[in-house]
């Protein structure tokens, strides 16, 4: 049958051809699969197949300017059970229920609940979970992890912050410095099936954690703690609310001690105070864990009273509306545009020179000082002095300033103003600028990053700070030096006189806001040696009982660390 | 002296045949059934252990279909072809019936479409597709004989694809089962593209063909593949890592399988996508897992030897004794390519994902048997050519 034989036989070898040309296409395709595209689809294949469990790394230390450690790591056991590996449920369940002390019925749900891996308890002692490894039960798994430790407890609890269950830190520095002592976790890739089994014969790739580096900072822990100590003190015997002591380098801003009483305990941070109400919704307990956890001297303002009249002496003496010589005469009140200011001596001070209007805090000697300036050239000091801005310290929601806006300022106001109220600042605001106007006139950063250094001794970074100097002259600080010396010496200070050491300061006694509640915040400010400040203190006590006099309530617990730290900081005595 | 030449002839026929017997065939289609084997229990040893609990579920169930495809094989190579084109009514209307089998109490329900229905009596799960494709091959190779000259105009043409093409809307209607009938007009057109002296319609044709794959392909994108299944398939073909957890799924684990195994593959037994990973691997997706387990070279090697089966039937094609059997062997030769192209176009996701399985390797008895059946088919054109032929 040779009909159109050749004209098939064609066609049939066309197709041929045509068949293997496809079939060449196709093997392109495949080339570029498997040569060019082989490592994407090759990693992701991967990154599907490895499960993987993280091994934590070890997080940063934090120590004191002395080498103390204060935060810590703890090793401790997470027990788990693998219900496939089990082999005596029973066995398992009396030990485990034993060893951790656990009702038997718990342990028993976890150990007859089919799933992958059951926790059955986390933050075991290492040596419980030592025993529990030495039984060598199948399907029992006792794997270590560290737990943050705070050997002192409540020390500095607002400071150094906690961290939570995934080592991140929740408040304080460990939030402000959580990538420096995060480190790197490792993890364990097991290689498992769609199903999430095992894969025996591929083993496990390990990938070794990265230890967190340490934080060293400025912070003393004996000056902290003896701080601490004077806090609680006053607190129990003015009956005050709250009482923070802030204790700093006036030269270079390095927070010696920071001190909230009541603190709480790192190492429990999520304890209620006793009495509260256990149907509380989550948001409530959320609230009143945060008010406990408020660091109040940079998370709170308050008005700063009297001591904010070191601002308004510089600004005089700065531009030159004033000197010390200058005398002024106080009947007890003044009067701007149409209100009458009251002294808080009401029978006036009578004729008196800057020196010792500063020295009696006299009310309308500061307005009128303020009133020179005016509201523009107040205005422009209190910017140029920095207390505009937040101060920058390194420690998470430092509260900004709250100050009249210019345009809405007028003489009222500026009086107001001059003498510390009408406004408000953070106390680490207000040590820092008295600070700044002490020591020659450099505006500091406080901060409490020294340096960090990874696990092999390495220093990693030195943490700088901007300083921004000339915000007062050399001249303007050195006089307002004095005149402080001598608030201390003879003023209304008095009571934060230590023998032997020449101490600089300035009380206030301000209300709390709103005004009329009769609870008033008293206050002092000190720092010593008064001609050359190598250290600045600031104690608030809040709603103290009784007496409420800034002079009479804080100055004192200023006195008392001094008598300590001065000595402890090896600043010597100046008749030695 | 004539007799004494037949004797002459018959004593020589006793020392070696004088008919032709294409051993390459042979071989290249028992390498192929052993390799799928080898291949199934690699890709199905697990999921079958953990299913059935035998790891060689599959394998066995294959190699029983292979072992009753071999005996089909050799009763239908001794078989004279001849006869098949007396009975070519009787075909189209078993593939028809075949077809409409499903629709029955028959039926088999599997993956979301009825594709299957079980012969009473043995138990056996045949996939209608499958009668259907050969049927098709029987019958048009007759047809192609019958409208002889006529095969150029309309009438003839009429004749040769209408049945084709409404045994090919019953498949796609009926079962569910577009992939199948998208093979039976394939095998026809390469058939009557044989059977015609002609080049230029069917360029046009191909053309066609090839626009209104694009008007598809971008009416899908334009509708963003909402609704149609198919319309989804082609959006997840443009781009599989968008449709990762769904349409794309499938694409993308065999993606996976094909990229790591590189250039020299993981080693025979140690594909990771085998392990539930990877939809179907021992099926419709097997080439992907010859792809990881034994690399580019695997792979090519696989698919050089389809290009040698594809070789060794167009000689056999090309010196059959007729036209009859010439086209019989066109047609699985069409068959056995299409497949296998469109099944790693599939894997390697070159066109839309569609359920194709890869000819003699891909797990399924039906497949297997009735591709036998047509291998049975070729060694009988083959005995029929005389050697002083070729």
């Amino acid at each position: 049958m040779p009909y159109n034989r050749v004209s098939h036989r064609k066609k049939i070898l066309v197709l041929f051809f045509g068949l293997t040309a496809v079939f060449v296409l196709l093997f392109v395709r495949l080339v570029y699969l498997m040569v060019w595209q082989a490592d994407h689809y090759a990693e992701q294949a991967t990154k599907l197949h490895e499960r993987e469990r993280s091994i934590k790394a070890a997080r940063g230390r934090i120590l004191d300017r002395n080498g103390e450690v204060l935060a810590d790591n703890k090793t401790v056991c997470t027990i788990s059970v693998i219900h496939n590996q089990i082999e005596d449920p029973e066995e398992v369940v009396r030990v485990l229920s034993r060893e951790l002390s656990l009702p038997e019925e718990t342990v028993r749900k976890r150990v007859e609940k089919y799933s992958a891996m059951e926790r059955v308890k986390s933050n075991v002692d290492k040596e419980v979970g030592d025993r529990i490894r030495e039984y060598d039960l199948p399907g029992v798994k006792v794997d270590e992890d560290y737990k943050r430790f705070y050997p002192y407890g409540e020390l500095a609890s607002k400071v150094l912050g906690f961290t939570g269950g995934d080592n991140q830190g929740i408040l304080g520095l460990e939030v402000t410095y959580d990538e420096q002592l995060q480190g790197n976790d490792g993890m364990i890739l097991t290689v498992t099936d769609a199903a999430g089994i095992e894969v025996e014969r591929m083993g496990e790739r390990r990938i070794e954690p990265v230890a967190g580096n340490d934080l060293h900072i400025s912070l003393d822990r004996n000056i902290q703690s003896y701080a601490t100590q004077l806090a609680y003190q006053a607190m129990e015997t003015k009956e005050a609310e709250a009482v923070s002591i802030l204790v700093m380098n006036p030269q270079n801003g390095e927070i010696y001690a920071m001190v909230n009483v009541p603190e709480f305990d790192l190492n429990d941070p999520f304890v209620l105070p006793e009495g509260t109400d256990p149907a509380l919704g989550a948001k409530e307990q959320q609230d009143l864990l945060n008010n406990i956890w408020r660091n109040g001297c940079i998370n709170d303002t308050y008005e700063p009273g009297s001591t904010f009249k070191i601002v308004t002496a510089a600004a005089g003496l700065e531009s030159g509306v004033v000197t010390p010589d200058s005398t002024f005469s106080c009947p007890g009140y003044i009067i701007v545009d149409d209100r009458k200011i009251r002294c808080h001596k009401t029978s006036g001070h009578g004729s008196e020179d800057f020196v010792h209007a500063t020295m009696n805090s006299c009310n309308p000697v500061f307005i009128t000082v303020g009133l020179r300036l005016g509201v523009e050239r107040y205005y422009e000091y209190f910017e140029k002095f920095g207390l505009k801005k937040k101060t920058g310290v390194d420690l998470p929601g430092e509260a900004g300033t709250i100050m009249h806006k210019m345009e809405d300022m007028g003489n009222v106001e500026l009086a107001t103003v001059s003498f510390g109220q009408s406004f408000q600042i953070t106390p680490i605001q207000l040590l820092t600028t008295a600070s700044s106007i002490i020591n020659g006139g450099n505006r500091i950063t406080p901060h409490f990053g020294i340096e960090s250094i990874d696990p092999a001794g390495n220093v990693v970074e030195i943490y700088s700070y901007p300083v921004t100097q000339g915000i007062v002259s050399e001249e303007t600080s050195a006089t307002m030096r004095e005149m402080l010396e001598m608030v201390v010496k003879e003023g209304g200070g008095k009571n934060g006189q230590v023998p032997g050491y020449r101490i600089g300061g300035k009380t206030a006694t301000s209300q709390t806001l709103p005004r009329g509640t009769g609870r008033y915040i008293a206050s002092f400010v000190g720092f010593a040696p008064a001609d050359d400040p190598q250290v600045i203190a600031l104690a608030i006590v809040t709603n103290p009982q009784g007496v409420y006099y800034g002079g009479q309530v804080s100055a004192p617990i200023i006195r008392q660390l001094f008598e300590n730290i001065l000595p402890y900081l090896g600043i010597e005595e100046y008749n030695q | 002296m004539a007799g004494r030449t037949a004797t002459k002839k018959r004593m020589r026929g006793r020392e070696q045949s004088e008919y032709f017997f294409d051993y390459s065939l042979l071989f290249i289609v028992l390498f192929l059934l052993g390799f799928g084997l080898v291949m199934i229990y690699s890709a199905s040893s697990y999921t079958a252990f953990q299913d059935y609990g035998d790891s060689g579920q599959f394998m066995k169930k294959q190699l029983l279909a292979i072992v009753m495809g071999l005996v089909a094989m050799v009763a239908v190579a001794l078989v004279d072809y001849h006869i098949w084109s007396k009975f070519y009514l009787v075909e189209i209307i078993v593939a028809a019936v075949s077809i409409v089998m499903v629709k029955t109490p028959l039926g088999i329900s599997s993956h979301g479409a009825t594709r299957w229905f079980k012969i009473p009596g043995i138990g056996m799960q045949v996939q209608p597709a499958e009668i259907a494709k050969l049927c098709m091959i029987l019958f048009l190779a007759y047809m192609v004989c019958r409208v002889g000259k006529n095969v150029v105009n309309l009438n003839g043409l009429f004749w040769m694809l209408m049945p084709a093409g409404i045994v090919a809307v019953m498949i796609w209607k009926i079962t569910n089962n577009m992939s199948s009938a998208l093979i039976v007009v394939a095998i026809s057109m390469l058939m009557v593209f044989v059977a015609s002296p002609r080049y230029k319609e069917f360029i046009i044709l191909g053309l066609i063909g090839c626009a209104a794959a694009a008007a598809i392909v971008w009416f899908a994108v334009y509708s963003a593949g909402q609704g149609n299944f198919r319309l989804k398939r082609i959006v997840a073909w443009l781009n599989p890592e968008s449709q990762a957890q769904d349409t794309g799924f499938q694409t993308l684990q065999g993606l996976y399988a094909i990229g790591s195994g590189g250039i020299w593959g993981k080693g025979l037994g140690q594909s990771m996508q085998k392990l539930k990973f990877l939809p179907e691997s021992q099926n419709d997706m097997i080439f992907s897992i010859i792809c990881e387990e034994l690399g580019l070279f695997g792979a090519i090697a696989v698919m050089a030897m389809f290009i040698m089966l594809i070789w060794r039937m167009m000689i056999i094609a090309n010196n059959a004794s007729d036209l009859y059997g010439a086209m019989l062997v066109v047609g699985v030769i069409g068959h056995i390519a299409v497949q296998a192209i469109l099944n790693i176009a599939v894997v390697t996701n070159t066109i839309p994902n569609t359920g194709i399985s890869l000819p003699f390797i891909s797990y399924g008895g039906t497949s297997v048997m009735f591709l036998l059946c047509e291998i049975g088919l070729v060694f009988s054109v083959a005995r029929r050519i005389q050697l002083k032929d070729m």
